[in-house]
């Protein structure tokens, strides 16, 4: 996927946002450090351009939340978590990638600390399947079959110099 | 594979300036967790750690307590008076009984300069020094060294007094490693009687007189007179200690500059510092308790195995 195709996907996905949630009240929308984050930002630019309205916006590092810091190996660097009041509203949680659907669990907790939202909506660029929970996105990109030794590299322009997406396909 | 930063934390001696910066960095995301409603993350969830104290302490107990509950481990606290130590047990006993009951982490606190060390050589779990004697006091250290980064924005080219008592004070000495690590100007000020004979060879300069050291410095860290000294004959009196090198507003108002100034608690006001100075706009003191929480919670995740990938790859799960 090229620039020109991540612009159409996100451009959808807004609207879509808008649709699911009713129009913009109450919508709070979150992003997963660290890609996560700069996707959702984009998202609320297109809706609040679309819709204008200023909706409310998060960033939710899910470090502390993991399910594996027993597992041998090293892990990322804890990030900032800032969220809005979540208390009634609609919650969209914005990542990259959904995989095993284990950020998204933990992200589930953590906005559960931070208040009780009247509902939470998963999007992601890309669903790439091998859930190893009972979890599904609401707002989806792109689809795309991948096995568990492939790689699926997401760059956005702010952190990466360049939006793309690329599989990397495993041996 | 290890993380990192190895199994034990006991001298920030023996710490790279990039494991200090880790530990500095990590620090940051954990402040907000105790500003958070519920001031809890469950990445510590099901381990066990001991805090074993030997000695006295308030702040710091209370401190690493705060930081393991937020950090949703379990915790078990052992004094000194009421355990088997007062029966005679040694050191090495005690901790391996404890780790015969499946701990994962023992934070210690004794009066022997090395036994933080000495313990972490004979048991499995990790061990945090949180004060042995006159050697280390690495998590005082940290917080410090944070409160400086947070109040310049950078640590190095820094010129930091630390003021006082610096033969005994194991705060001292884990400051002086830190900070001359990250690049920071280090000059000790004090009573000769209560200098070590070797402190240059630590990088520091000594500056005899409080007011040279306050045209000198941008921060100065005033070290408690530890009070049972006094009996030892290292100085004369409080007062006498308080009129040379007691940090007045009369001496802070001739410095060049507004200096951040420090304290590791507890005070003795009118001795070291006196109470307009500890009250004072410039004081961190406060700020300095509250740091503490957060790098001894980065330093017990840290160590629980949340070291991070130095080499991370692009955007996939």
């Amino acid at each position: 996927m090229d620039e020109r195709a991540i612009a159409r996907c996100l451009a959808r996905m807004a609207s879509e946002i808008v649709e699911r949630a009713r129009g913009t009240e109450q919508l709070v929308i979150v992003g997963i450090q660290r890609r996560g984050v700069e996707l959702a930002a984009r998202l609320k630019r297109l809706i609040d351009d679309a819709e204008s309205s200023h909706i409310a916006f998060g960033k939710l590092d899910i470090t502390l939340y993991r399910d594996d810091l027993q597992a041998v190996g090293p892990r990322p660097m804890v990030g900032e978590t800032t969220l809005p009041e979540l208390d009634g509203k609609t919650v969209i949680v914005v990542d990259d990638v959904l995989y095993t659907g284990r950020t998204v669990r933990a992200a589930l907790d953590e906005c559960a600390d931070f208040g009780r939202p009247r509902r939470i909506l998963l999007c992601v660029l890309i669903d790439r399947g091998g859930r190893e929970l009972p979890i599904q996105a609401d707002i989806i990109g792109v689809t795309i079959s991948t096995g568990a030794g492939d790689r699926v590299d997401v760059l956005v322009r702010e952190l990466d110099g360049e939006d793309a997406v690329a599989v990397v396909r495993g041996t | 594979m290890l993380p990192p930063l190895g199994k034990d934390l006991t001298a920030l001696e023996y710490l790279s300036a990039d494991q200090i910066r880790l530990i500095l960095d990590t620090a940051e995301p954990f402040k907000e967790v105790s500003e958070r409603q519920i001031k809890k993350v469950p990445a510590l969830r099901g381990k066990t750690i001991v805090n074993l104290f030997f000695e006295a302490s308030t702040r710091t107990r209370i401190s690493f307590e705060f930081a393991e509950k937020r950090l949703s481990a379990d915790t078990v606290n052992v004094a000194h008076s009421g355990s088997s130590v007062s029966k005679g047990e040694t050191l090495v006993d005690t901790a391996r009984n404890l780790e015969a009951m499946h701990i994962d982490m023992v934070v210690i606190r004794h009066p022997s300069s090395g036994s933080a060390e000495f313990l972490g050589k004979r048991i499995r779990s990790s061990v945090i020094n949180a004060g042995d004697g006159k050697h280390e006091h690495p998590t005082q250290g940290l917080l410090d060294i944070l409160t400086l980064r947070d109040k310049f924005g950078k640590v190095e080219g820094l010129k930091v007094a630390i003021c006082g008592d610096l033969l005994h004070s194991r705060v001292g000495r884990s400051n002086i490693h830190g900070l001359t690590k990250l690049g920071a100007e280090v000059a000790v000020c004090g009573p000769a009687s209560l200098m070590p004979r070797d402190v240059e060879s630590l990088g520091v300069t000594v500056i005899p007189h409080i007011e040279d050291a306050i045209q000198w410095a941008d921060a100065l860290n005033i070290l408690r007179l530890q009070l049972e000294r006094m009996t030892a004959g290292y100085v004369p009196s409080q007062r006498e200690y308080n009129r040379v090198f007691g940090l007045s507003t009369a001496r802070l108002d001739r410095a060049p500059k507004d200096l951040v100034i420090m304290h590791p608690g507890p005070m003795n006001r009118g001795v070291e510092i006196d109470s307009e100075v500890a009250d004072g706009p410039h004081s961190v003191i406060l700020p300095q308790v509250t740091n503490g929480v957060a790098v001894r919670m980065a330093v017990l995740y840290l160590l629980a195995g949340g070291a991070p990938d130095w080499a991370q790859g692009g955007g996939s799960e």
